[in-house]
């Protein structure tokens, strides 16, 4: 086959790099421009160099977030994922309970982040609520926003409810792309539930399970409205999350030059994540 | 291996059936012998699968049952009726190495380690994978997944029957040739009762001893591919089978013998006492002659197919073709006569037999 190569084409894409441009990589320049200036006002900017990314690096503060951050988002992934396959094993294959199953899991995707964390507020309230009375009527003490175990509990409570349909759905999806004809072809085999579920499911779900590990990661790296909404990232800093901090250093305490390295170390951290995920999917396909 | 008796088996998939309509299989009895290589032919829809399914005990007749040498295994599970199957498309285990692809209906029985080696090194010597015995087994191509899904069931040298659902229908053609005289190799050597379902022709004609032609959930006819190609029992095997199929032409049928519009054709034997069944006359395009003498035709169309002529004509108004050898030359006027040695005589589609016919005239 040959290829017909036209310079003029470049002017199709045009377009879409403007675009870009202006949603993406000016405001990312910003950004960056930002983070090696100190200002005082006045668009005055002197020039700082590596400055803030040091005062970054090196600061507990950013640790501690960070280190909340990879906590919330294990914890998170260690539950949902195994969670969300195993809802989805149970799932019917076919009949009309599917599609109420599937309504249902829906539900919780299909309501917005801030109202996810108003409703869980209102919910784990001590006094009204009805996890926050219910357990304390049980005998457990449980004050959200006074003991950071129940603060933790709640957020990682609210985002299994919230996001554990994601996962359900996506492999929910890849069971149901399995032909009949493993099943058939393990039921002559002798295998049993588990080797059917090791050898057969598994590595059939393996592609959207890693798309399912790659979007909530994502998703849980950069959270914010729902503790926001729910704790405000407290009590004290125990729910601050990397994200919740890096607005307090921008819009609380006007930081710029901090909070504008924080967000280019952040955004890094994420691409090399997901470039990793990248490679680990596409290796898969290679096979 | 087994000999395989089906006994007035139905099926239905609607729950209940009431009449002949909602049958997938209408009514099926026959054995299939120890060590056979049968072929279960048929369009798609005319219930081959389902019949394969119902053996390998992936459905449950709604009516009959199933003896595997004599014992009823009608209620057992695919699993206790210890038969194997490969499907239309390669099932493999893609995490496992080909040697664990075999060696996993062993494991999953609890036979000893020692055997298991031993059975599935011998397996892959048979099925000729045994330089691939440690790859992954995701990485093959089609026909050695294909490979892997037989070797399967042979790693098992107790079952019942090795069943074949279209097994190549994925597989490139040039690969297709390969494998069919691979298995049929492995037939001769060690004698597996096998079931191949297929709607190829060619696939089924070559591969069994038996070909079980079915249509709309029963079986028309049940023969040797040579007894399929010359006496076909019904005008669906003779137009299913051979290429292009046979011809079929309305024939008049009196004292004298078979008519075709004004012309006559002659028959030998006796014909059948006048009644009132649709008369059809069947006549292989091989058995077609163009010459000089007999009925005056038209000559429509030509197809050179390379070793031969496909000669599209109308007689009478109805479409026929013929095959002749390449480099013969066609008559201006051009007339068509039948090989008496290839022609049959169907009644309600259903053919009949000259000799019988005259006993039943007799009578």
């Amino acid at each position: 086959m040959t290829k017909t190569w036209n310079n003029r084409a470049w002017f199709l894409v045009l377009p879409v790099l403007l675009l870009v441009a202006f949603n993406a990589i000016i405001p990312l320049m910003t950004v960056v421009n930002y983070s090696v200036q100190e200002t005082f006002g006045n668009n005055l900017f002197f020039f700082e160099g590596t400055k803030w990314y040091e005062d970054v690096l090196t600061s507990d503060r950013f640790h501690a977030s960070l280190f909340r951050q990879f906590l919330f988002t294990g914890i998170i992934l260690l539950i949902e994922v195994p969670l969300g396959v195993a809802i989805a094993l149970t799932m019917p294959r076919s009949g009309p309970w599917v599609s109420v199953c599937l309504v249902l899991m829906a539900l919780p995707l299909l309501i917005p982040w801030n109202v996810v964390g108003a409703m869980w507020n209102i919910m784990a309230l001590p006094d009204i609520g009805l996890l926050g009375y219910g357990l304390n009527a049980l005998g457990i003490p449980y004050n959200f926003t006074r003991q950071p175990i129940s603060a933790w509990f709640t957020v990682v409570l609210m985002d299994v409810w919230h996001w554990t349909s994601l996962v359900v759905l996506l492999a929910y999806a890849g069971l149901r792309s399995i032909p009949e004809a493993y099943y058939q072809a393990a039921r002559i085999d002798g295998a049993s539930r588990w080797s059917v579920f090791r050898y057969i499911q598994l590595p059939k779900m393996n592609r959207v399970l890693t798309i399912a590990i790659l979007l909530r990661f994502m998703d849980s790296f950069m959270i914010y409205t729902e503790p926001f909404v729910l704790t405000g990232g407290g009590p004290g800093n125990a729910t601050t999350f990397l994200s919740i901090d890096l607005v307090k250093a921008a819009l609380g305490e006007f930081n710029l030059g901090i909070a504008a390295a924080m967000s280019i170390i952040y955004f890094l951290m994420t691409l090399l994540v997901s470039w990793i995920f990248y490679t680990l999917m596409t290796r898969g396909e290679d096979q | 291996m087994a000999r395989i008796d089906l006994n007035n088996i139905r099926h239905a998939y609607l729950p209940n059936p009431a009449s002949d309509d909602d049958y997938a299989l209408k009514r099926v009895h026959h054995t299939f012998d120890d060590g056979g290589a049968y072929a279960l032919l048929g369009p798609s829809g005319c219930g081959k699968t389902t019949l394969l399914n119902i053996i390998s005990g992936l459905l449950r007749p709604t009516e009959g049952q199933i003896l595997f040498d004599g014992k009823n295994v009608t209620d057992l599970s695919t699993e206790d009726r210890n038969i194997a199957q490969v499907f239309q498309f390669p099932v493999v285990y893609d995490t496992m190495t080909v040697y664990q692809n075999l060696a996993f209906p062993l494991r999953n029985r609890g036979v000893a380690a020692d055997e298991i080696d031993r059975r599935v090194r011998e397996t892959l010597e048979m099925i000729d994978l045994a330089e691939r015995a440690d790859q992954k087994a995701k990485g093959l191509t089609a026909d050695d997944k294909q490979k892997i899904a037989l070797g399967r069931g042979l790693v098992r040298s107790d079952v019942s029957a090795i069943l074949f659902d279209e097994p190549l229908t994925v597989i490139d053609p040039h690969m297709k040739w390969v494998l069919r005289s691979q298995l049929k190799e492995l037939h001769r050597r060690f004698a597996f009762t096998m079931v191949y379902v297929t709607h190829d022709q060619t696939e089924a004609l070559t591969f069994a001893d038996q070909v079980v032609v079915m249509n709309e959930g029963e079986i028309v006819q049940i023969g040797t591919p040579e007894e399929l190609f010359e006496r076909p029992n019904h005008t669906f095997v003779g137009y299913f089978i051979g290429s292009p199929g046979m011809n079929v032409l309305p024939v008049r049928i009196d004292g004298q013998g078979a008519h075709i519009g004004s012309h006559a054709i002659s028959l030998d034997g006796q014909l059948p006492g006048n009644s009132d069944a649709r008369m059809e006359l069947g006549v292989r395009p091989e058995y077609v002659r163009i010459g000089e003498k007999g009925i005056p035709a038209q000559i429509l169309r030509v197809e050179d197919t390379g070793r031969r002529k496909i000669v599209h004509a109308t007689v009478e108004g109805q479409p026929i073709a013929a095959i002749v050898a390449e480099g013969t030359a066609l008559p201006s006027e051009p007339r068509i006569s039948f090989d008496p040695a290839g022609i049959n005589l169907y009644a309600d589609s259903w053919r009949v037999d000259p000799v019988s016919a005259r006993q039943e005239g007799a009578t």
